[in-house]
């Protein structure tokens, strides 16, 4: 039995934008200039995670599902140049890209559920945009799958999965019957570089599309919140340079004076 | 029955302490009843400190996997405390379990997560009001939640935990719930850290991308043994290997509020400032005098590190004598 492995990526705004470049208007966010989308860090992880496993398992196909509303082609089939095999977009005006998850939650369920065959789904741990952390979770109650979170290791093992989770003073093992959901951390290591071979290869797949009429989602999920308001947070710290007539001088100079302010 | 009902943790025998924080932040909706939630072997321990910390009802789990800290088990006792509540409110925190427990509970009360909250208020309608840092606190948001029941959790140490009242009175219930696990843990391994605990600091020392290597967080750990504090570091150095990912100081990692941080070698990503940004005095040595830590930073330096810090640390060692 061929293995199906689904990674989740979602397209974002490169979150190492400049600050300066960074505008938040009229309750959204965007940046200045040409600055291009990327794949969700965590995301790439995720990917990296799941050819690991085609690699050990030999066996299987991994299919990326990606949700959101415009998608810039050339970025979000970096998970097929990585490998990937297939890659399904689940494109539609109600898939807007928000602060509330309900919708991804409700696509991305369905679309695992159109798929049929999945028995693993490998997500990032987060998204560098909301940082909610919850997509995969909703995804798994949805589905009534196991999950385990925060992974640095993800083994596949007759029937199994097997993730070594990062936790804040070491790692647990932890183990669950599969169809499951699985997130992974920064932990897992690097992800892959694309190479030729793998850029020309997806230069070739047709995505397949899916609206949320062929997920049969018209009005199926309401929304959990309202945005009130989004905006730049407030800085009120005052900072102090401490200088000197050298490198050294400044920072003999920065322990008197916090001990001045009694900091020390 | 209760308006607002706290996911509560145990730890050494009393409610952490972002379970008091939890209680206060519901207490400071202004609704009449709040329960909470204690899983643990000492829950009953801690039920009087819920108590005592402003809460009306503590249901408590003394055995069993939710009391062990399984996370599926946990998920399955919110959701039965949640019915038996009868709460409009239900607020977590974002601590370990809380990062897992707190969105799965959300979704299967059919609604999602408001989560790392840095404020929660009641708008005219009785409508919870979430605030939060997003784009890794490049920009902030407050939402509305519209269903039936609210889901929030709290980041640690935003809100106050109330003074303990001893003449408080509370209802003590265990909770009857079915527990079904299906993520089992097999193993768990500490790695332990050297010095003083990350998050209890009260002075921490962080490095990153700029130190260039593992070698200097050996000046880092001096630094911070000669103020009594802990050493921290940012994604970048975690990534890097330099030192292990229990340092982590960020979106990802620790958060941190001690009384003093020392950012060294770090640009200031607001990935890294989301773990710090609370602290009472924020310090910074960086080569580059443009990087964004010294737009957040009490005090700056912009110097090259190797020749800053060894004065820094002779001239804090003359004054502390």
């Amino acid at each position: 039995m061929t293995l199906h492995i689904v990674v989740t990526a979602k397209q974002v705004l490169d979150p190492e934008t400049p600050l300066s470049a960074f505008n938040v208007a009229d309750n959204a966010v965007s940046t200045a200039g040409n600055i291009p989308p990327v794949v969700n860090g965590y995301d790439e992880q995720a990917v990296e995670a799941a050819l690991r496993i085609k690699e050990a398992h030999g066996d299987a196909k991994v299919t990326v599902l990606s949700c959101g509303t415009d998608f810039a082609l050339d970025v979000i089939k970096k998970p097929l140049a990585m490998g990937a095999d297939e890659l399904v977009l689940l494109q539609d005006a109600a898939f807007e890209n928000s602060i509330d998850p309900t919708m991804a939650v409700a696509a991305l369920t369905a679309a695992i559920r159109k798929l049929g065959d999945v028995d693993i789904v490998i997500s990032g741990r987060q998204a560098s945009d909301w940082d909610n952390a919850q997509v995969p979770l909703g995804v798994a109650e949805s589905l009534g799958w196991a999950v385990a979170t925060i992974g640095r290791k993800v083994q596949v093992l007759d029937g199994t999965v097997r993730v070594e989770r990062v936790l804040p003073d070491g790692h647990e093992t932890v183990e669950a019957s599969l169809p499951a959901v699985v997130t992974v951390s920064n932990e897992l290591g690097t992800p892959r570089y694309p190479n030729m071979r793998g850029i020309m290869a997806a230069r070739r797949v047709q995505p397949t599309v899916w609206s949320a009429a062929d997920l049969d989602l018209d009005g199926a999920a309401s929304p959990a919140f309202e945005l009130v308001s989004l905006k730049k947070p407030e800085r009120a710290v005052q900072t102090e340079m401490i200088t000197g007539d050298h490198d050294a001088d400044a920072g003999r100079k920065l322990a008197l004076r916090l001990r001045e302010e009694r900091v020390l | 029955m209760a308006d607002a009902l706290i996911i509560g943790e145990v730890a050494g025998g009393a409610p952490s302490s972002s379970t008091m924080e939890g209680i206060a932040a519901a207490r400071g909706l202004g609704v009449r009843q709040v329960a909470v939630l204690l899983p643990g072997a000492d829950a009953a321990t801690a039920a009087s400190a819920a108590i005592t910390g402003g809460a009306d009802i503590a249901y408590t789990v003394v055995d069993g996997p939710a009391a062990d800290g399984e996370f599926d088990a946990l998920v399955d006792a919110a959701q039965a405390a949640t019915a038996q509540s009868g709460a409009r409110y239900v607020i977590g925190a974002k601590t370990l379990t809380g990062r897992d427990v707190m969105p799965r509970l959300a979704f299967r009360l059919g609604t999602a997560l408001a989560s790392d909250c840095s404020a929660v208020s009641l708008d005219d309608s009785g409508r919870l009001i979430a605030t939060r840092p997003v784009y890794g606190g490049n920009a902030e948001a407050s939402v509305a939640c519209l269903g039936s029941v609210a889901v929030a959790s709290l980041r640690p140490k935003s809100v106050d935990a109330l003074e303990p009242d001893a003449s408080r009175t509370g209802e003590v219930q265990p909770l009857a719930f079915e527990a079904n696990v299906r993520t089992r843990v097999l193993e768990r391994v500490e790695e332990a850290g050297e010095g003083v605990r990350l998050e209890n600091a009260r002075v921490v020392v962080s490095g990153g991308r700029g130190l260039g290597g593992p070698e200097p967080f050996g000046s880092l750990r001096e630094l911070a043994d000669m103020l009594g504090g802990a050493v921290g570091a940012s994604r970048a150095a975690c990534d890097a290997g330099w030192v292990p990912s229990g340092y982590q100081v960020g979106l990802t990692g620790k958060t941190v509020t001690p009384d003093l941080y020392i950012a060294v070698g770090i640009s200031g990503a607001s990935q890294h400032m989301a773990g710090c940004s609370n602290s009472r005095t924020l310090v910074a040595i960086n080569k580059d005098a443009g990087a964004n830590i010294f737009k957040e930073a009490r005090f700056g330096v912009a110097g090259d590190w190797q020749k800053v810090l060894p004065a820094f640390m002779e001239q804090l060692h003359e004054l502390m004598g």
